[in-house]
This record gives structure tokens, C-alpha cells and sequence, in this order.
């Protein structure tokens, strides 16, 4: 006979399966998007923006079961926390996911032009923000506290990344005024990663405060 | 801060069974405490060590202390009729005097002499209106109180317990035998009454803990496993089997 315990941890074990397989799609979308704009793959950029609306929906779904779960179960303790985290982390995911698309949305503007500098440090923030993705993603599965505070210490990089192109950038665009249009671009393509970074570390607080009950901020 | 009520290393023995194992407790003037745990757990023998209801039971032994505003309940000069006028006690069935409701409340303002016989409406009134039950009987006061439904019979029986001006307030399971808008009728009551009390319940609700009382102490086995603030224990609960008793993995 199944308990109505446990189908009620086989809800919880579901809610996790649709959560990690956003995750994957998320992650996806922002590696593809990122070689999109490298390669100038404008049937990939595409990909990723018609992509966007299958994590959107994943999104409501997930959020969906959460509110049912939370009418029909009315959650306490770790529960409570599986459920609360389960909302912040799919509202983490569809915000990179978002990224993703407008990093999609850059690619096809630029396409057709010629790069103002080979894309070196996009490419190295892009590689560092998906781990972050994936690590925190991991951390989530195997409730892994260390590798959720690796996450959240990543950022920093991150960071000091988009700052460094910001004023590489800048400096292109008062050498010459004709690199603007696509600099800026660039730009705020950095802005995403390191949006989607910010973002992953988010999720790795969760994982934090889903296993010890206590709220961090580490960044 | 000074505490209403300090139970320390409190053991209780029924014959030769150890019920309650060394509880120690603090509990705050005008908050709500909340008691859970399974059937069997000592909940309820807990809550009747505070008015010494547990007196009455043969073979009962109690080692440790209770104090009320600082006095030790089990010092042998404790006149225990005025106890109980202090601490007063709501059960899990209603249980009103086969008398009117005015009756009902007069009752024990009467017994113990607390007012003149002219005062007496005005007592009724307000046990009657801070109970919340007011509007409901006030123009069928001398009808008898079996007439009216569950949830009334227990306003009243909190409304009798106010007439002697009582100051820590005892409820086992006050709404297990009632409907839900009944519920939350005594709920919201509580959640009133405890500007002016101080007030201990046991409950087998686990959301009605975690919507009306400021601390719950979870109880299992004689033994008080956790007692902390009710949004900590709902919602990180710091001992495995608390965690397992409020998710539903007992058993």
C-alpha cells in the first residue's frame, strides 16, 4: 500500500526531477546562445529564442505544483523548505533563461557584422557562469553545502570579468565612435552573464537554506 | 524578563511509570504556548501539573517545580481551590453546568465571592462579551446552556473561566470535538485573550499550533524533545524526530 506520506515525498521527488530538467534546458540555453553569438549561428540563436518559451511554461507548471502541494499538504519543516526554495529556484532559472534569450536576441543583430575584437572574455565569462549554473544545479541534487558555497565564491570572478570588459569596451568606444553601436551590445551582453551568475548564486543559497534552515548571503 | 510560569527538571510518576522525564520550561507572560506530540506523550499530564489536576489521579508522584509568578504550585501552604481559580482549564469537550448560561458564569464569581450580588450582570456581561459569545446569547441568557451548539459551549466555558478573573489560561485540545468555523471562532479568542493571559494548549493540529501559538513545545515519550519559537519549529526544527513527527513521518 503507498502511504499518503509517501506519495506525497514521490510529489516532492517529482517537483525536483522538473526543476533539475529546467535546469538542464536553462543551462543549455545559455551555452548555446553564448556559441550563437561566437559563431555567428543564427539557426542556433533561433533555437534559443524559440526555446524560451518552453522554460517559461516549465516555470508555471513548476509553480503550479508548489501551490497545490502547499493547499493540499500545508508543508512544515523541511518540506516547507523543498516547496519556498522549489519557487525561488525556478524564478532564478526562468530570469537566466530570459538572459539566454536576449544573449540570442544580440547574436542575430550582430551577425551580419564584423566583430570589433574576437570575442575572448565573453566566451571565458560565459564558460565561468554556466559552471556556476551547473555547480548549483548539482549542489540542489546532492544537497552538497560545500559545493553550493563554491558557487556563491565563483561570483566574484564573475565579477571582476565584467568589470574588466566593461572598460575594455569603453576604451574601443572612445577610440572610435563607429564601434558604439556594437560595443555597447557586447556590453550588455556581459551584463546578462554576469546577471545569470548572480543568479546561480542565488540558487546556491537556496541549496543552503533548503538543507540548514538558515539564511546566507554571501554575495 | 520575568517569566509567568518556570517548570524545572518536572518528573512525574504514575505508580512506578516515569510520564514525565525531567521538563524544564520558561514561559512568557501574555504568549501562547503550544504542545504537541503523539497520543501518550505526556502532553496533557504537562498541562495538569500547572493547576495540579494531577492530584486528583491515584498513585501519582511529581518531583522538581512549578512556579507561578515565582511561587512554587507544590509547596505544601498552596491553598490549591485558589490555584485552580487562577489557572483555569478548558477540556476537549465543553463540559457546561446543566444550568443557564447566566448561571453558568455567576457561578463561580458567586462561590468565591468576588462581587456583590448587583454586579453580578455586569460580570456576566463582560466574561460573556470577552469571549466573544455575547452577541450570540445576550437575549437568551436564562435558557439552559445545553442548548447551545459545541463551539457556543465552549466560548461559554472560556467565558466562565474568565469570570473568576483567572490569569494563565489551560486548553487540552479545546477544539478537537468542533467544526472548523467553530475553530476558528476559538482561535481567533485565544489570539485575544492572550493580551491579557497567558495560555497553554495542547493540541493534535499541527497547523492550529503554528497558526495561534508564539512558542511550541513537542513532546514524545515523557520527554520534551524541543521547545522553541513556533515559526522556528515549523519551519527549521533542530531534532530529527520533531522534523519527522510535523512532516508526517511517524510511525
Amino acid at each position: 500500500m503507498v502511504t499518503t506520506r509517501q506519495n506525497y515525498d514521490n510529489e516532492l521527488t517529482k517537483l525536483k526531477q522538473d526543476l533539475l530538467n529546467m535546469g538542464t534546458c536553462v543551462s543549455r540555453a545559455i551555452k548555446d546562445s553564448v556559441t550563437s553569438l561566437a559563431q555567428k549561428d543564427i539557426e542556433l540563436a533561433r533555437q534559443v529564442i524559440d526555446g524560451d518559451d518552453i522554460i517559461d511554461k516549465m516555470q508555471v507548471d513548476i509553480e503550479e505544483k508548489c501551490m497545490v502541494l502547499i493547499a493540499r499538504q500545508q508543508p512544515m519543516a523541511r518540506d516547507l523548505r523543498v516547496l519556498g526554495t522549489g519557487l525561488k529556484i525556478t524564478t532564478d532559472l526562468e530570469r537566466m533563461g530570459d538572459h539566454a534569450y536576449d544573449i540570442a536576441k544580440i547574436s542575430l543583430l550582430i551577425a551580419n557584422q564584423q566583430l570589433i575584437k574576437p570575442l575572448i572574455d565573453i566566451p571565458r565569462m560565459a564558460g565561468l557562469a554556466q559552471k556556476m549554473v551547473n555547480d548549483s544545479l548539482e549542489a540542489y541534487v546532492n544537497l552538497d553545502i560545500a559545493l553550493a558555497e563554491q558557487v556563491c565564491s565563483a561570483d566574484d570572478e564573475v565579477d571582476s570579468l565584467y568589470q574588466q570588459m566593461l572598460r575594455e569596451l569603453l576604451t574601443y568606444m572612445m577610440e572610435d565612435p563607429r564601434t558604439i553601436s556594437q560595443a555597447t551590445q557586447l556590453i550588455f551582453v556581459a551584463r546578462y552573464l554576469e546577471r545569470i551568475a548572480d543568479h546561480a548564486t542565488n540558487i546556491a543559497e537556496w541549496v543552503i537554506y533548503l538543507e540548514t534552515g538558515e539564511r546566507v548571503r554571501m554575495n | 524578563m520575568d517569566y509567568k510560569i518556570q517548570v524545572s527538571k518536572l518528573k512525574l510518576y504514575y505508580g512506578d511509570v516515569l510520564a514525565l522525564k525531567k521538563i524544564s520550561l520558561n514561559v512568557q507572560p501574555n504568549s501562547v504556548l503550544a504542545l504537541i506530540g503523539p497520543s501518550g506523550c505526556g502532553k496533557s499530564t504537562f498541562l495538569k501539573t500547572i493547576n495540579r489536576m494531577n492530584d486528583l489521579v491515584d498513585g501519582v508522584k511529581i518531583e522538581g517545580e512549578v512556579l507561578i509568578d515565582g511561587d512554587n504550585i507544590y509547596h505544601p501552604n498552596i491553598d490549591v481551590v485558589m490555584l485552580r481559580k487562577r489557572i483555569g482549564m478548558v477540556f476537549q469537550r465543553p463540559n457546561p453546568f446543566p444550568k443557564s448560561i447566566y448561571e453558568n458564569i455567576a457561578y463561580g464569581p458567586k462561590i468565591h465571592g468576588l462581587v456583590k450580588k448587583n454586579e453580578l450582570d455586569d460580570v456576566v456581561e463582560k466574561s460573556l462579551r470577552d469571549a466573544a459569545l455575547w452577541d450570540e446569547v445576550k437575549d437568551r441568557l436564562h435558557t439552559s446552556a445545553m442548548g447551545l451548539s459545541g463551539g457556543q459551549q465552549q466560548r461559554l466555558c472560556i467565558a466562565r473561566l474568565l469570570a473568576v478573573e483567572p490569569d494563565v489560561l489551560l486548553m487540552d485540545e479545546p477544539c478537537s470535538a468542533l467544526d472548523p468555523i467553530s475553530t476558528m471562532k476559538i482561535e481567533e479568542l485565544v489570539t485575544e485573550l492572550k493580551s491579557n493571559y497567558t495560555i497553554i494548549m495542547v493540541t493534535h493540529n499541527m497547523q492550529q499550533a503554528a497558526r495561534v501559538s508564539d512558542y511550541t513545545a513537542f513532546f514524545l515519550n515523557g520527554e520534551m524533545v524541543e521547545y522553541d519559537e513556533t515559526d522556528a519549529i515549523f519551519t527549521r526544527p533542530q531534532d530529527k524526530r520533531t522534523e519527522d513527527y510535523i512532516t508526517g513521518r511517524f510511525g
